[in-house]
């Protein structure tokens, strides 16, 4: 059965989506992907969609959940690359997916990542430092 | 049937005097437009109109103005037609021109034609008149056409400029009211750009839409939200105070939206989320 690789990079996990997205594929991403995030104990996930050039209202709306599964297993989520003719195409379907944060490449959305998780580390040691505050 | 051997005679014979005829009926008309062309203009105009007739008439056929005897004929009309369209002249008063050469040619039918004839002539000369009188008509509406069509080309072209005001900072200046068309021809350049120059910025201007109603809030939260898709945060500035009202007014959630009153004020927000500062070096002159 056709699956979508995932990748481990250091504490993030990086999909990239090369083929046409069906239904199927997409449900198959978000098992697989929730499993890995609790596995690896991943802080971040990146989706890169820059070769996918057609999104339906389904793949919309799982890339949505996607990205609020993560977050509930307390993984961010950055979707990178997305074409404009993809962009247009979710907002005239009404999906400007609230939740997910968005890149315009790999490397701005890696940067993205490791910021925020730097800055939640920052914050946690402060607060070992300081309990009382 | 006519073979249009009288109307070659009469418009050779005396042409200067038809043209004298003519050049009165067109200046009797109430509605000639004199701000617009000058009586030298309109007689020449006339006399080159009367010798390509002349020439066609000897040449070719009086049945029908769609012959190769009648290009120049046609030339000189498209020529008059498309000027007169630039100019502003009403389509009456362009077919005006060559309706208004009826009153003398008839005239000159009367006296000259043998009385038999005298009916089928000026049915040849009327039916000629009326063909090229309807030729210029059409060719004046699609000068008009191809006015309105360019102009409306500019337009779009003048409206949706992209301008990179800084390395990873663009802005789009929007004028005049939106519509749904303009908004995808703004969101599709503006998302082009994008990518094309890495932009994690953009700026939305809307100091030059006079006014903001729901469907037009709608459109911009549309184009927020796709740059957005993309990866770029947008800013919209150039909120007027009466915008202000009105969006508030309309219930209009603008939450999930940077906005900013002034250009100035986004370029500066732009430039510091960018990672980039912005001070003075040399005091106030």
């Amino acid at each position: 059965m056709e699956r979508i690789p995932i990748l481990k990079m250091g504490r993030f996990l990086l999909v990239t989506i090369q083929v046409d997205m069906h239904d199927r594929l997409a449900l198959q991403l978000q098992d697989d992907l929730t499993e890995r995030i609790v596995k690896d104990g991943a802080r971040g996930v990146l989706i890169d969609i820059s070769s996918l050039e057609i999104v339906d209202s389904f793949i919309g709306r799982v890339l949505g959940n996607i990205a609020a599964m993560s977050r509930v297993l307390d993984a961010e989520t950055v979707v990178t690359g997305m074409q404009p003719a993809v962009a247009i195409t979710l907002v005239e379907l009404g999906l400007s997916l609230p939740g997910v944060r968005t890149a315009l490449n790999v490397e701005r959305g890696m940067e993205l990542l490791q910021a925020s998780l730097e800055r939640e580390e920052l914050a946690t040691l402060e607060h070992d430092a300081d309990p009382q505050g | 049937m006519p073979d249009g051997t009288l109307l070659q005679r009469l418009l050779a014979d005396d042409a200067g005097r038809l043209l004298d005829d003519w050049m009165r009926e067109q200046l009797a008309s109430t509605s000639l437009r004199r701000d617009l062309i000058s009586e030298t203009e309109l007689r020449q105009q006339s006399a080159d109109f009367l010798a390509a007739f002349r020439e066609a008439v000897h040449r070719g056929g009086v049945q029908s103005v769609a012959g190769p005897e009648w290009t120049t004929v046609r030339d000189l009309l498209s020529s008059f037609s498309r000027s007169r369209a630039m100019q502003g002249f009403s389509p009456s008063d362009t077919a005006r021109f060559v309706f208004s050469l009826k009153a003398p040619l008839f005239s000159r039918l009367r006296e000259q034609a043998p009385p038999e004839q005298l009916g089928d002539e000026t049915w040849t000369v009327s039916s000629l008149l009326d063909q090229l009188g309807l030729y210029t008509t059409e060719f004046f509406q699609k000068s008009r056409e191809e006015v309105i069509a360019r102009q409306q080309q500019e337009l779009m072209e003048l409206s949706t400029p992209v301008v990179k005001i800084w390395e990873g900072v663009v802005a789009v200046p929007l004028i005049g009211t939106l519509d749904s068309a303009r908004t995808q021809v703004v969101m599709e350049n503006l998302l082009a750009r994008i990518v094309e120059t890495s932009a994690s910025v953009a700026i939305i201007d809307i100091t030059g839409v006079p006014t903001v109603d729901t469907l037009v809030a709608q459109h911009l939260i549309k184009t927020v939200a796709a740059a957005r898709l993309m990866g770029a945060e947008c800013i919209i500035s150039g909120i007027r105070p009466q915008i202000a009202q009105t969006i508030v007014h309309l219930g209009v959630v603008l939450e999930n939206v940077t906005t900013k009153a002034s250009l100035a004020d986004a370029i500066l927000m732009a430039l510091r989320t960018t990672g980039f500062t912005v001070a003075r070096v040399a005091p106030r002159s």
